[in-house]
């Protein structure tokens, strides 16, 4: 076998992933296309088909459909080509995980279109959807542990063929992530079997609102994380490679991983600061721990800014920058990564300011927040996801990454960097003079509102036109992502495109890190501290359940 | 574990602002009261309006001077549905909801608060300048939840 190449049973599994992935990022991007019309009333929709059920459909299908399958496949590859192929049990069950997160994303899916469920990806208590749509969350859920878990069985095995060694960077940062995925599960786990499936089916009559929530949060904070994380893996293991250089530092890498772990979870009420029910002591507790994460993205940001520097003095850049000049910027799987970050700039620090308290009422529920996240999920993970793309494909499917669809790839992260901009700039302003998300519809009757179509840059019209040009950008993707499938010439051995995966020196690297026991220990510490006194309070002082409302 | 000596500098520079930061928010928080909408009170949300406040919906001046507003929240408007406050006066907004889930949010202010079925959740405002204020929901609440909204009108005294 070449070398960076996949055990050919390993990459069917991984391929049926993205193929899945790439359905439901066309699907949503659509539906993104549709809402920034249908808002400024350029567009009418059929009777059958309502703003609500188009708005859950893009919420669900992008961020956590695309996002989630992307994530499996480049697990699956990235395992089987740093740990060696998989045994028979470890892909059987490979399959039947990705099966079940199947299944339960077509159930959704099938809720969502029939109009049973325009309740949006958080699914607030007491609005019910039909009860099918929980079981389908729910399968997705245990559908995405059946492939983690056999991941992290592969895993498993290298360690005991490996006794006393440290396990390579690559799947050490995609067990960290799955155990982070594991641990953040379980409160919407909770709030989904216990709460939400009785109470639709109606075998119970009331639901606790404030402690659904707080489950949902508990989940919805770490969620975030669970699609930074392999984007960051990206960053540390990959990137370098390309850009002809090495990690950094292996154990900073390690560490940022594990602080991630622990400062990502106990950190749920910054999404809830502005309710009712829980008290502003433990409200302010989870702000400064959800602040314990600047450490870990600083630390990120050092490396790979060093690790950019080192390589571009190699190759001869001097001066305080002239080795910026020197880096690969004609290689796109470079460029679009390096523009991802970029992104994240702003997009952390948006974060710090939603997270900061009572900063938080100023932007809370306004397109601030829609802003916030297409900078951050949308731009930042998405666009090193399709840098990933480029060559995953070709390394699966063994055809090229041809000239000509290496210059549509530039057009393609150049609009969608543009588009991306134009749309998020708009809603970041739009939020501040107060302008709320999810609306149907901009058109208040009051002097505040009209002033939301005044501005340049504070304009929902700026907002359209930005988000037209992403679906523009989608659209090619999709092509480039179907010409690598099936189209592109098959590559020989010269033009094979290899798994990139940069050398990491863990000689030095302190074997506590890998010490799992000591880390999820403290993970429940943390969660303990911050969690258990506060829902207690939820569960002991309930008001009296909320009864069914189908609002839409 | 072996660290650059220009990463400890970063990671300390990152160390102190995260400790401004977190003194800028405490200290606004705890020591001048600006502290995002809270309350520990709950309600049977089917009895809203037999439970007080909200039995009688709208302004009220309490013993000490203060004002209070009591507000229902629900699919998809306000009760009261109209609103004339008093400018430069401390008023604190009481709210719940009747239904789902919702939003009273006063654009041009502060007050963003939720609305959460079961519970009672408070924030106090004063307007300084009279004048039109726009509130709307924030929170998706169903089909028409683009169209809930209401005015409130601040007077000078």
């Amino acid at each position: 076998m070449r070398t960076g190449e996949i055990a050919i049973k390993d990459r069917k599994v991984a391929l049926f992933n993205l193929g899945f992935a790439y359905s439901a990022f066309l699907i949503g991007t659509l539906c993104g296309l549709l809402q920034v019309f249908i808002r400024n009333d350029a567009l009418k929709l059929p009777e059958w088909l309502d703003y609500y059920q188009i708005l859950t459909a893009h919420g669900l299908l992008l961020a956590i459909v695309f996002t989630t399958f992307f994530i499996f496949a480049f697990f699956q590859a990235g395992m089987s080509r740093t740990l060696g192929a998989f045994g028979p049990k470890v892909r059987l069950w490979n399959w039947i995980g990705f099966a079940v997160t199947a299944l339960g994303t077509l159930l959704v899916v099938v809720m969502v279109v029939a109009g049973q469920a325009s309740v949006l990806y958080t699914f607030y208590a007491p609005l019910q959807a039909h009860g099918l749509f929980y079981v389908g969350l729910a399968l997705f859920v245990i559908g995405t542990w059946i492939q983690g878990f056999s991941l992290v069985g592969h895993y498993a095995v290298w360690r005991r063929h490996h006794k006393g060694e440290l396990s390579p960077l690559f799947a050490f940062m995609a067990v960290a992530t799955i155990i982070l995925w594991v641990i953040a599960c379980l409160g919407v786990v909770a709030t989904v079997l216990f709460q939400f499936i009785p109470w639709a089916f109606g075998w119970t009559n009331g639901i606790n609102v404030e402690l659904s929530r707080s489950l949902f949060w508990y989940f919805g904070h770490p969620l975030v994380y669970f699609w930074l994380l392999p984007a960051y893996m990206a960053w540390y293991v990959i990137v370098p490679k390309i850009i002809g250089g090495k990690v950094f530092s292996d154990s900073l890498a390690r560490l940022s991983f594990v602080l991630f772990i622990l400062f990502s979870i106990p950190v749920g009420f910054h999404h809830q600061l502005t309710e009712p029910g829980i008290s502003s002591f433990w409200k302010f507790l989870q702000t400064v721990l959800t602040f314990m994460v600047i450490i870990p993205s600083l630390i990120t940001a050092f490396s790979m800014f060093a690790t950019f520097e080192i390589r571009g003095r190699e190759l001869g850049g001097r001066g305080l920058f002239g080795w910026i000049r020197k880096l690969p910027w004609r290689d796109v799987r470079f460029t679009s990564i390096f523009i991802a970050m970029a992104f994240f700039i702003p997009g952390g620090a948006g974060g710090i300011i939603n997270a900061s308290f009572q900063m938080n009422e100023v932007i809370h529920n306004t397109l601030w927040v829609v802003g916030h996240f297409h900078i951050t999920v949308g731009t930042p993970v998405a666009m090193t996801f399709f840098g990933l793309t480029f060559w995953l494909i070709p390394n699966l499917t063994g055809r090229r990454f041809t000239k000509s669809l290496q210059k549509l790839a530039f057009l393609q992260i150049a609009t969608w960097s543009i588009g991306m901009l134009l749309m998020s700039t708009a809603q970041h302003l739009l939020g501040l003079l107060g302008a709320p998300r999810r609306t149907a519809y901009t058109g208040y009757a009051h002097d505040d509102a009209l002033a939301w179509f005044d501005g340049l840059l504070t304009n929902h019209v700026t907002m359209a036109v930005g988000g037209s040009i992403l679906f523009l950008s989608a659209a090619l993707l999709i092509f480039i992502v179907i010409q690598l499938w099936w189209l592109a010439p098959k590559a020989d051995e010269e033009t094979y495109e290899a798994f990139p995966i940069a050398e990491s020196d863990s000689s030095m690297t302190p074997r506590f890190l890998e010490n799992w026991k000591i880390w999820i220990g403290i993970a429940f510490l943390l969660i303990a501290l911050a969690y258990t006194i506060p829902l207690s309070e939820i569960i002991q002082h309930a008001p009296p359940g909320s009864g069914r409302f189908q609002t839409w | 574990m072996h660290l650059h000596k220009y990463e400890k500098i970063w990671l300390g520079f990152g160390v102190i602002a995260l400790v401004i930061f977190l003194s800028v928010v405490g200290v606004s928080a705890f020591a001048q009261g600006h502290a995002p909408s809270s309350g520990h009170m709950t309600i049977d949300p089917e009895k809203v309006r037999e439970t007080a406040p909200f039995d009688q919906p709208g302004l009220h001046k309490k013993e000490d001077g203060t004002y209070e507003v009591a507000m229902i929240a629900l699919t998809f408007g306000y009760e009261p549905s109209k609103l004339q406050l008093p400018a430069g006066e401390e008023i604190t907004f009481t709210l719940t909801s009747e239904d789902v889930v919702h939003s009273f949010s006063i654009i041009g202010t502060n007050v963003n608060m939720m609305a959460v079925p079961g519970q009672i959740n408070h924030r106090t405002h004063t307007f300084k300048e009279p004048g039109s204020y726009l509130v709307i929901c924030n929170e998706y609440c169903g089909s028409g939840h683009h169209f809930m909204s209401t005015e409130i009108e601040v007077v000078e005294q």
